[in-house]
């Protein structure tokens, strides 16, 4: 007889963990499959060790700022093995401590690969043995890993995908980042600022597509001015792998076709959902574009099947999937009041250098849907504290509907933003308007000053400039 | 800042009791702790302890006073920086009543402001001491809304006091509101069809419910023990029937007139043109309520001062006929007007009524469909009901409640014979409706039930 749970959540990445940690808050009797390490890609492979990483890179940056802040060294140098064994380091403990909050949360955790094998039962495969189990509830919480097109195939020595980014066993001198989202050009600034020359290459006009037109702009001149050599509207049609080095026909919009040739390459172009061999299509769940289909509660249509995070789609975002975790824990919980994702104010955060964060709309978005909207801006150089840490680049941009007074979308560029905000998504979600963001009393001296500053600017009434 | 002290409820029972003895005086400091009174009922003396600090402004209830109901302010405690002073006699609660009156029908020149949402302090279960001017927020009134919400409810003409909120603990959010939106395309309401809203800034809400200086009620709980009662909570339809019709009772003063009906010759014409209806597609059945309200439309014509409106300014005397209908929504109850009643025929009020009620029933009516009106109609006859009295639903000056009609004995030239009889009985709102005049409107009225054809003249 196969052991029986109330909720067996497929994936122990971000979603999948924290959908079983809320399952068992809510006293359902949860399991969790997981195939490699708790945490997974995020807290593995993805969003913390990069942190690391970057931290690492900021360090190296501040460094070479010494005699600015009244510092002198000499022979400043890094040691890459130690670089990347402190960024391992750091995605062990945190995967270590999600085993602990399975244990507190009295979720079992099973090693294998999980398949979908009729109704509510799954199989999980461990070194060739099967064991079944049946649950009333499945989350499928698999996830996503790096697209690739055929001729432009990871080989993980001279052709990377983050995975193999992040492990790199010598610096390479030179890099080509294929494609501009928030991968790549996380990527593109630790080596960049290690010293690296790096070129990215992006298919669309712009860097950062996803960001305000204006946050783009900004971000592409300061990476520019950090040597970062960047080729938009362009396209790598072939990459010529050497004894060492890769060389890769690149070909613009306009025609105008080049080679270049690199140490590495690191392949950004999107991320393709994990729907293989799960047995989607024998239980009749439907896929499309490499992610599962599913409604506004991340139900798949087939009754007590569920499927959240990079698996069902973008924005790929592990705070997306812990939202939707959650979501889905509270519906089987039976806990009153629950609300869909509302994808507008889901922020996010790109942690190159400066920094760039962001929720809602865009003001090219807010002007397309036809209401009349007001804007607001303020520099990084308007604010003291800033000028006090010696980061005055960047601005933060807010987006207004004009006759509501609705925050529709925030834009941020510069330090630290990415810890910013947060304010304007609480604002989002309690709804607050411009009227209650004007009266906020902002600590002084911060950063965040320049948030209220954005605010009164879009009425034209900031402070400070 | 200042209090009112309470008459205590020395036991769940308790409903008065008698002020045996004042052990401070106007003016006196106290203390948490300090004897304020001794309160007597018949079951013991109790002393009656201060549970604030200040200084006694006034003292409302003499020494030795007996039957003071509890929860009925006995004193007026001043806290640390007041300058509010507090109510003082009956003049300052009639003021009150004033206050409350005046914001419901916005003088001509006052433009309508943005109110606050209407903050009216609850009966605190078992405190003594209750804040006079509802600085806790906590109340039952206070509409939870987001700051969003509030504002496009208000762009969109919404009262988002009859909204349900699906934010965390009920609060109101913007998707609310915008649902509620789609369900009232209609946002600036009824400007045709009530003449009135032109003249007067329509009003932007209704008067605080609760008034400063009247008794508030206690709180049910406090009489029974929790488990022994199913508690039900109160829907926002239930919230507003509550709410208005507290105001309009407490506010409007009401009296009434009854009147019998023959409507033998009006059954007889019914009956009559009830046979000529067409089978099929165009079939009518004609209510014995449709006469009622094409009669009504016709007194009111005539007797325009009953089909008004009180301001403090002026007494609006409206140009139409706008008739609400009570519609039994069971629970609740809703009363959509039938605009303009005195152009159309039966068979159009008929066919109206008929959608209204079938659209009130599937609460698809839209905001300007039930607000405001000149008069309405309450028939409880279905339920061999034979005489009643309704309460007028503001603005309306004047409420019909129309009973059963049923065969009764009458005496006529001296003998009885069989009649079938009608009761109606007339609420009228006294500021607007003298009795004479309301008199005068109900033999209008007897004319055109009894004898339809007049209707014609």
């Amino acid at each position: 007889m196969a052991e029986s749970f109330d909720v067996i959540v497929v994936g122990g990445g971000p979603g999948g963990y924290v959908c079983a940690i809320r399952c068992g808050q809510l006293g359902l009797k949860t399991a969790v499959v997981e195939r490699e390490n708790l945490g997974g890609i995020c807290l593995n492979w993805g969003c913390i060790p990069t942190k690391a990483l970057l931290r690492s890179s900021e360090i190296w940056h501040l460094m070479h700022r010494l005699d600015e802040f009244g510092f002198s060294a000499d022979n400043i140098k890094f040691d890459l093995t130690k670089i990347v064994e402190r960024s391992r380091k750091v995605a062990a403990q945190l995967s270590n401590g999600v085993k602990g909050l399975m244990k507190k949360h009295k979720v079992a955790v099973i090693d294998g690969e999980a398949k979908l094998k009729g109704k509510g039962t799954i199989s999980v495969v461990k070194n060739g043995q099967t064991t079944e189990y049946s649950a009333k509830n499945i989350v499928l919480a698999t996830g996503a890993r790096a697209r690739e097109f055929r001729g432009l195939e990871a080989d993980g020595n001279l052709i990377w995908t983050y995975r193999h980014a992040m492990v790199p066993k010598e610096f390479p001198k030179s890099l080509l980042v294929v494609g501009s989202g928030a991968i790549g050009i996380e990527f593109a600034s630790f080596y960049r600022t290690l010293g690296a020359d790096v070129t990215v290459v992006e298919v669309l006009d712009r860097v950062l597509p996803v960001e305000d037109a204006e946050i783009s702009a900004a971000a592409q001149k300061a990476f520019q001015k950090q040597g970062m050599v960047i080729k938009t509207a362009t396209t790598v049609e072939k990459l010529q792998k050497g004894a060492s080095n890769v060389t890769a026909t690149l070909k613009a919009k306009d025609g105008k076709v080049e080679t270049i040739t690199v140490d590495r390459v690191v392949l950004a172009v999107g991320i393709v959902g994990n729907v293989e061999n799960i047995g989607l299509e024998q239980a009749g769940i439907k896929v499309e574009k490499t992610h599962v289909v599913v409604n506004q509660w991340c139900e798949t249509g087939v009754p007590g099947v569920y499927a959240i995070g990079d698996l069902t789609g973008p924005p790929w975002l592990a705070h997306k999937a812990m939202h939707e975790g959650v979501i889905v824990a509270e519906r089987i919980g039976g806990v009153k009041g629950v609300h869909p994702l509302d994808t507008s104010k889901i922020p996010g955060c790109t942690y190159c250098w400066p920094q760039v964060a962001s929720v809602g709309m865009t003001e090219a978005k807010a002007r397309e849907t036809g209401r009349k909207i007001k804007v607001g801006k303020f520099p990084f150089i308007g604010n003291g504290k800033a000028i006090a840490l010696g980061e005055v680049e960047g601005f933060i941009k807010t987006v207004f509907d004009a006759d509501t007074g609705e925050l529709l979308g925030a834009h941020m560029i510069g330090a630290e933003v990415t810890e910013l905000i947060q304010g304007y998504g609480i604002a989002r979600t309690l709804e607050g308007t411009d009227a209650d963001l004007q009266t906020v009393i902002f600590p002084h001296p911060t950063l965040s000053e320049m948030m209220h500053e954005a605010v009164l600017a879009a009425d034209g009434r900031p402070l400070h400039i | 800042m200042s209090t009112q002290i309470l008459m205590p409820a020395l036991s769940p029972t308790m409903e008065e009791g008698k002020l045996a003895k004042w052990h401070v005086k106007e003016g006196d400091t106290v203390k948490a702790g300090d004897v304020l009174a001794e309160i007597e009922t018949d079951k013991a003396t109790m002393e009656f302890e201060s549970i604030d600090e200040g200084r006694i402004g006034k003292i409302l209830v003499p020494e030795g006073a007996e039957g003071v109901k509890v929860n009925q302010p006995i004193a007026v405690l001043e806290m640390e920086g007041d300058s509010a002073p507090a109510p003082k006699d009956i003049s300052s609660t009639m003021q009150a009543i004033r206050d409350a009156i005046v914001p419901a029908v916005a003088a001509p020149a006052l433009k309508a402001p943005l109110p606050e949402a209407p903050k009216a302090a609850s009966t605190p279960p078992k405190g003594e001491v209750q804040k006079a001017n509802g600085a806790d927020p906590h109340t039952e009134n206070r509409v939870f809304a987001s700051p969003l919400a509030r504002c496009i409810a208000q762009q969109s003409g919404i009262d988002i006091g009859n909204l349900h909120g699906s934010g965390p603990r009920g609060r109101i959010v913007k998707s609310d509101v915008e649902a509620a939106a789609k369900g009232s395309v209609q946002k600036a309401p009824a400007k045709a069809a009530t003449p009135a809203a032109q003249q007067v800034p329509r009003p932007a809400a209704e008067a605080p419910a609760t008034l400063s200086g009247i008794m508030p009620l206690p709180d049910a709980r406090l009489f029974f023990r929790e488990g022994e009662y199913d508690a039900v909570p109160n829907d926002s339809m239930r919230k507003t029937i509550a709410r208005r019709l507290a105001s309009a009772k407490t506010l409007i003063p009401h009296y009434y007139l009854t009147i019998d009906c023959d409507i033998g010759a009006l059954m007889s014409l019914r009956a009559r043109l009830n046979e000529k209806s067409l089978k099929g597609e165009g079939a009518y059945k004609l209510s014995v309520n449709d006469f009622v309200i094409k009669a009504s439309a016709m007194a009111l014509m005539k007797h325009t001062d009953v089909n008004a409106s009180w301001t403090d300014a002026a007494i609006l005397h409206h140009k139409h006929a706008d008739i609400g209908i009570a519609v039994d929504l069971n629970p609740g109850l809703i009363t959509p007007l039938v605009f303009k009643a005195e152009t159309k025929g039966l068979l159009e009020i008929s066919n109206e009524t008929k959608s209204l009620a079938e659209r009130a029933k599937a609460k698809k009516l839209k905001p300007f469909e039930f607000e405001g009106g000149g008069f309405s109609i309450s028939n409880l006859g279905m339920f061999g009901i034979r005489q009643f009295t309704a309460l007028i639903n503001p603005p309306q000056s004047a409420i019909l409640a129309v009973g059963a009609g049923e065969e009764r004995a009458v005496v006529r030239d001296g003998k009885i014979v069989a009649a079938t009889v009608m009761t109606l009985t007339m609420s009228c709102d006294h500021r607007v409706i003298d009795g004479a005049t309301g008199a005068r409107f109900l033999q209008t009225l007897k004319v055109f039930i009894e004898e339809p054809a007049s209707m014609l003249l």
